[in-house]
């Protein structure tokens, strides 16, 4: 019961405070809104136990890339941009399109087999010293060497190509 | 125990209002959030299979969707910013250099 009542609560955040990144003029309270709705997703994952990422959710998300977003909104000067109207005229398709989307998303959800389970179940992780944090650092070291070796390489193009692509142009 | 349906619908209504706020939105800024919206609804999914059917792999995946998402924000952000440099306007239907 007390599980279901903390899912209510963190679905009704969740779905509130994402219409509202959508739908705030300002894109400085839609940085803050969304800081909130991270915030929220964190909490649902440690519903799910899963410590490890909702650490992981507020430190990089809400953190990181947040915290870069609401520089560049601040380091751009939006004071004419929110006075006209936030919506494109595709609205009522961009509408139309997203419900369609996901009633077909949710009309699949059905169809879903239950699959085989794992070694991992939560016996297994609480008796493991370390728990959550000490076994994704196990598999994502030995199964996954190769996709976290892959990941450093995009982050390190993503370090070169953010420099190169906002400095100011020299003078040759 | 809360059902996975619930979580599943939860990630389908915070990916949609990311595609409808990506579709409709016209400040560049609100499009990239609109983006994040997405790939966190997928990433509530992904945790919700991987703690019913007990597999580390899901959680794995959302790590390296991070990974992306944070690469993914500081390439685009730099996007925005030469942009706003060579045209000063963050609305996406004043950009139509590519005529698309």
């Amino acid at each position: 019961m007390l599980a279901e009542i903390f899912f209510a609560y963190f679905a009704v955040v969740i779905v509130l405070t994402s219409i509202l990144v959508i739908a705030s003029r300002n894109p400085v309270h839609s940085v803050l809104w969304m800081l909130l709705l991270f915030f929220h997703i964190a909490g649902l994952y440690l519903m799910l136990d899963a410590e490890f990422l909702a650490a992981i959710q507020i430190i990089i998300y809400a953190g990181a890339i947040l915290v870069l977003f609401l520089f560049v909104v601040l380091l751009l000067n939006l004071k004419e941009e929110i006075k006209g109207r936030p919506f494109s005229r595709i609205f009522v398709i961009a509408l139309v399109l997203a419900i369609g989307m996901a009633v077909v998303i949710s009309s699949t959800m059905k169809l879903l087999p239950p699959g085989p389970v794992g070694q991992y179940s939560m016996d297994m992780i609480r008796a493991t010293k370390g728990g959550n944090s000490s076994i994704i650092g196990r598999v994502m070291y030995t199964e996954f060497l190769f996709p976290f070796e892959i990941a450093s390489t995009i982050l390190l193009v993503a370090i070169i190509g953010a420099i190169v692509l906002a400095k100011k142009r020299l003078r040759s | 125990m809360v059902p996975i349906q619930w979580y599943l619908w939860l990630s389908v209504i915070v990916f949609s209002i990311g595609v409808f706020g990506f579709l409709s939105r016209r400040n560049i800024i609100v499009i990239f959030m609109s983006i994040e919206l997405m790939l966190n609804g997928v990433n509530i999914s992904l945790v919700a299979f991987s703690h019913y059917l007990q597999d580390m792999r899901g959680q794995i995946l959302v790590f390296f969707v991070i990974a992306v998402a944070a690469a993914e924000a500081a390439i685009g952000l730099a996007i925005i910013i030469s942009l706003f440099r060579n045209k000063a306007t963050a609305h996406v239907d004043d950009i139509d250099e590519m005529k698309g």
